[in-house]
């Protein structure tokens, strides 16, 4: 009685979480005829009809979309990584004056909600004349991760500087060290920077929205937010559209389950 | 290598993340503090002091105020949430038959864009959608009502919407909080014929305290700036608007910078309030960085 009740209770559960997803996917595949002839629940009568994907995928600009979100992903992240590592590295194997506060900025830093600074930070990005280039983004995805030198520094620790010693006692510089021998052994803590990141790069939504406004500049967000207007009454377009957005994060998902648990476990809690 | 390189030699190492961090958020701190006793409009050249009027008007302006009441929604909601994440959390610890498929499920909505989140609960939510098929169906459909056009049900049905988006992530982070704490602690009170109930009260609760403590920062920072699903689902229309969505209005369509600014200077304040005190009450022993 006791088991039934809670596979019925995770049965329900996960009735809620797919079936507002399996709807719009319903509807991805239907005419327009169709739509508004049949309930939502109703599967389409055929599931080979492109038409609203190929719709979808050229009138949004998908291609451009996925292009420009690539662009600023790769950056984003490979500067993020070599950011947080250079600092992690310092602060955690050099001594120097102001090591508390300079750690203490980091940390007073991350209790400022990103939003919240929005309207002052706007004004900066203007005055650097980044505002409607990717640049922008790019900038702002390196300057408010604060998570990502975090990680680095507690995974830091596990790394014994022995082996830095031995280096430079054969003349390894520190530079050398850093790069042959502390960034390797950061990979774990690298690809979990690199998974929490770069699944909120893919699904930001308020800072392209804010400085990337030409559609040129149209990362995957904007551009399926872009379908709100013109589209309002053709929901089979738009829920072709926002099955191409989400077919992606299916994909790695399935592929990186287990990566994208711990990274988050590490990333939300330190 | 000489004394005097070794003395700036951190600092290069330091310089990028310090220069990012100093420009992108302690720059805008001070900058938004310095606006938020103006009146600027971001244009002119100069900003006219305006004293302590846009405070005035945040809290004066109902306008303004109206939209703390709007995060009371989405914090009641996260106690939902919470609630969920955490009986979920404990079932999928112990064996269950198809327990990944469950996790996986559990989870996936929080990877998902915003936008896509917003659109999907739009089909849902609209005049006879899916909510109100499903609905009629169960014969409950004389409920059916405009999910998102009353502004009774509005902003529950969005909140609804936000606890479906970040379920996922409390039970996630629950999850591994509860396997971190080693089996044999059950396997003792299992001994001492302490039920599932004990064990979560004693065992399990305790063992998460930081966790759970630590969500409900989560919570309450979230609450107040929601912006995505507000912004994305109503437009801040039927008296949906949040915090961020009326910051960003008032900012970048009315050019109020001044205004907005003193928005955003009392939702920092809020926050950081509301963050001291979580740390007075659940002091965090583990942060030890160097």
């Amino acid at each position: 009685m006791k088991a039934f009740a809670k596979y019925l209770s995770l049965v329900a559960m996960s009735v809620v979480v797919l079936l507002p997803l399996t709807v719009l996917f319903f509807a991805a595949f239907k005419t327009h005829a169709e739509y508004s002839a049949t309930g939502p629940l109703t599967p389409p009568s055929n599931w080979l009809n492109f038409d609203n994907f190929a719709t979808a995928w050229s009138e949004g600009r998908m291609l451009l979309g996925f292009w420009n979100t690539t662009v600023i992903l790769a950056v984003s992240l490979t500067g993020t990584i070599l950011v947080g590592t250079l600092a992690a590295y310092a602060i955690n194997r050099f001594e120097f004056p102001f090591k508390r506060l300079v750690l203490g900025s980091f940390l007073v830093a991350a209790l400022v909600p990103g939003v919240t600074t929005q309207v002052a930070t706007y004004q900066i990005v203007k005055s650097m004349g980044l505002v409607n280039t990717s640049g922008s983004a790019i900038v702002l995805f390196l300057g408010t991760d604060i998570i990502s030198v975090y990680i680095f520094l507690q995974f830091m620790q596990s790394i014994p500087p022995s082996l830095d010693q031995a280096a430079m006692i054969d003349g390894a510089s520190r530079f050398t060290v850093y790069r042959r021998i502390v960034l390797p052994l950061m990979k774990p803590a690298i690809a979990t920077v690199a998974i929490i990141k770069g699944i909120a790069i893919y699904n930001e939504f308020y800072i392209p929205f804010l400085y990337l406004r030409s559609p040129d500049l149209g990362v995957i967000s904007t551009a399926l937010f872009r379908f709100k207007g013109p589209y309002g009454a053709q929901w089979e377009t738009i829920a072709a559209c926002t099955m191409i957005v989400i077919l992606p994060t299916v994909v790695i998902f399935l592929l990186l389950q287990r990566l994208i648990y711990n990274g988050i476990t590490a990333g939300a809690t330190k | 290598m000489t004394l005097g390189q070794r003395r700036w030699m951190p600092w290069l190492y330091l310089l990028p993340a310090l220069g990012l961090l100093i420009t992108f958020t302690y720059v805008p701190v001070g900058n938004m503090l310095l606006y938020s006793f103006t009146s600027w409009d971001g244009l002119d050249v100069t900003m006219e002091p305006a004293g302590l009027d846009n405070y005035v008007r945040v809290f004066t302006d109902e306008r303004y105020w109206r939209v703390f009441l709007v995060s009371g929604y989405y914090f009641a909601a996260s106690f939902v949430q919470i609630a969920i994440a955490l009986y979920f959390a404990v079932i999928l610890s112990f064996e269950t038959r198809f327990r990944n498929l469950f996790k996986g499920i559990l989870f996936f909505p929080y990877l998902l864009n915003g936008v896509a989140v917003g659109f999907v609960f739009l089909y849902l939510f609209q005049p006879g959608g899916t909510l109100d098929t499903v609905l009629g169906g169960i014969g409950l459909g004389e409920h059916t009502r405009f999910w998102l056009g009353d502004p009774d049900v509005a902003n529950i049905s969005l909140a609804g919407t936000s606890v479906w988006r970040f379920t996922g992530l409390s039970f996630v982070l629950f999850l591994g909080a509860i396997q971190s704490i080693p089996g044999e602690v059950y396997e003792a009170a299992e001994i001492d014929g302490a039920g599932r109930w004990h064990q979560f009260r004693h065992i399990i609760v305790p063992g998460i305290r930081r966790i759970i403590s630590l969500s409900f920062i989560l919570a309450i920072s979230g609450s107040l700036s929601v912006f995505e699903i507000p912004f994305i689902m109503t437009g801040g229309a039927n008296g949906t608007r949040t915090f961020v969505v009326q910051a960003y209005e008032t900012a970048f369509q009315f050019r109020q910078i001044g205004l907005a600014s003193a928005m955003a200077v009392v939702l920092l304040i809020v926050v950081l309030i509301v963050t001291w005190v979580q740390r007075r009450l659940v002091p965090d022993e583990e942060v030890q960085l160097t």
